[in-house]
């Protein structure tokens, strides 16, 4: 699909330096011409609302794009449960009924997910465990590391 | 990104006694349910399982609307209940009212009522979060809470900027919340009105009273002036209705001669021609609409951040 029925969506507040990264290498590189984005925070649309210790602090939301009948594609960091791709499944909707949508993230942690959801495009896969924690680290919009924090293993008493 | 987003307070029952934190906070959330009530699908699911009961035994259309609609703009299940039409003109007490009440497992509840101090006297016995809509003379913390977030939207931080509540100071509610709300958020809030609607001991709170309008239009950034609560006034606290306009009306010659002129609120429902004229109603000065549009944002932001404190029952 051409890139001017494409929207690329960054979910808050994480996804957001992928997005600003990628709508730059995409403009510069590949001669897509402007390419149309947004940020979608998806706080209201957690399923874990009222089921944590502590409420998540919502972020803004930015979509001054129409998605009515294009391509939309998810961006985020790190692919893990799959909840927050399901959340903002159910906030994409609340902003039109686009054609299609896809998933693009950098890291994929392929043996934890908790609901049938798989990603389109990923930039690595990793292997974690539940208690590890997968961490990016950026430098303005370079992504300079992905560090695999391990604390030692305790299990559950 | 705030790091703590909770609130210290489990219910909303006035402004005295909830720390300048959570009034921060929540004028902060208020700003993000803006921006979801300007989508075009204005609803979000937080609320989903959750069974908001609006009590209002006391007259209201646009704070129970305000209400309702954000409520229902978060997926709650909402029960209203006016006391026009309810057992309350039977005779039933508010203790068994509200029980009966909850005995439909309801999470929140939203009460207004003509006496001061029922939304405590149901914080104490019953185990939802209460926001209190309106009790008697005493707060009206929502209001306050959306003045100040139109406040904030039209003149930035709010810290040092100078505050004067207009008119019937005594019989309102509106006032009280404001000046709690406001002093904790750094503003210096003074009163005007007619010396008989102004409480004596209102510079123990730490206000100034200014005597002449103009001075007080003068000296402010932000004119919240109140309604002429007739249906409050046992007897007569000035000799007429031209005479109040004539001296505490707002009116565009009298803003006409001010050097600036400062924001004009105004919690509604306005007695045209009486605390203000349609000309100035109507004029840019004015941010009516926007006060109307804002309680929606604020009150969605009290009911999601009170209704994140407690777990859902019966889930293990």
């Amino acid at each position: 699909m051409p890139w001017d029925r494409t929207v690329l969506v960054g979910l808050q507040p994480r996804g957001a330096k992928l997005l600003k990264a990628l709508v730059a290498q995409l403009e510069a590189e590949f001669a897509t011409g402007p390419v149309a984005n947004g940020l979608l925070d998806i706080t209201f649309y957690r399923d874990d609302f009222r089921r944590r210790e502590e409420p998540l602090a919502a972020s803004p939301t930015e979509m001054n794009v129409l998605i009515e009948g294009k391509r939309v594609i998810i961006i985020d960091d790190v692919l893990y449960t799959g909840r927050s791709v399901r959340a903002a499944l159910d906030a994409l909707g609340d902003f039109g009924r686009p054609e299609r949508v896809e998933l693009c993230v950098l890291i994929d942690r392929r043996f934890s997910r908790e609901l049938p959801i798989q990603p389109d495009y990923s930039g690595r896969r990793v292997d974690a465990l539940n208690h590890e924690r997968v961490r990016l680290n950026w430098s303005g919009s370079t992504l300079e590391s992905v560090l695999l924090e391990s604390p030692e293993y305790a299990p559950e008493r | 990104m705030p790091q703590n987003a909770k609130l210290q307070s489990r219910h909303l029952l006035g402004l005295q006694h909830v720390p300048a934190e959570d009034i921060q906070l929540i004028l902060q959330w208020a700003g993000h349910f803006k921006e979801v009530i300007n989508r075009p699908i204005k609803r979000v699911p937080s609320l989903r399982d959750l069974t908001v009961a609006n009590l209002f035994f006391e007259n209201s259309t646009r704070t129970r609307l305000s209400f309702e609609l954000a409520e229902k703009r978060l997926s709650a299940d909402v029960v209203n209940f006016s006391a026009s039409t309810s057992s309350v003109k039977k005779g039933e007490t508010l203790n068994d009212t509200v029980s009966n009440i909850l005995a439909m497992k309801v999470d929140l509840v939203v009460i207004r009522h003509s006496e001061a101090g029922v939304a405590h006297f149901l914080a104490d016995r019953v185990p939802a979060h209460i926001v209190n809509a309106g009790d008697g003379t005493h707060e009206h913390p929502t209001q306050a809470l959306l003045d100040a977030f139109t406040m904030q939207e039209r003149l930035g931080s709010l810290e040092g900027k100078k505050v004067v509540i207009v008119g019937d100071i005594l019989h309102s509610r509106v006032a009280l919340s404001n000046i709690f709300g406001l002093q904790k958020l750094g503003v210096h809030v003074a009163v005007t009105g007619p010396s008989t609607l102004i409480p004596r001991a209102i510079s123990e709170l730490g206000v100034e009273v200014i005597d002449s309008l103009d001075d007080a239009l003068e000296w402010a950034d932000v004119a919240n002036v109140l309604r002429v609560q007739h249906e409050r006034m046992d007897r007569a606290f000035f000799p007429s209705i031209r005479e109040y306009h004539k001296r505490y009306g707002i009116t565009m010659d009298r803003l006409n001669r001010l050097k600036q002129v400062p924001l004009i609120l105004h919690p509604g429902p306005i007695n045209r021609g009486v605390e203000l004229t349609s000309e100035v109603a109507d004029s840019p000065y004015a941010a009516i609409l926007n006060q109307v549009e804002n309680g929606v944002a604020v009150r969605m932001a009290v009911l999601y951040l009170l209704a994140s404190q407690s777990a859902p029952q019966n889930v293990v």
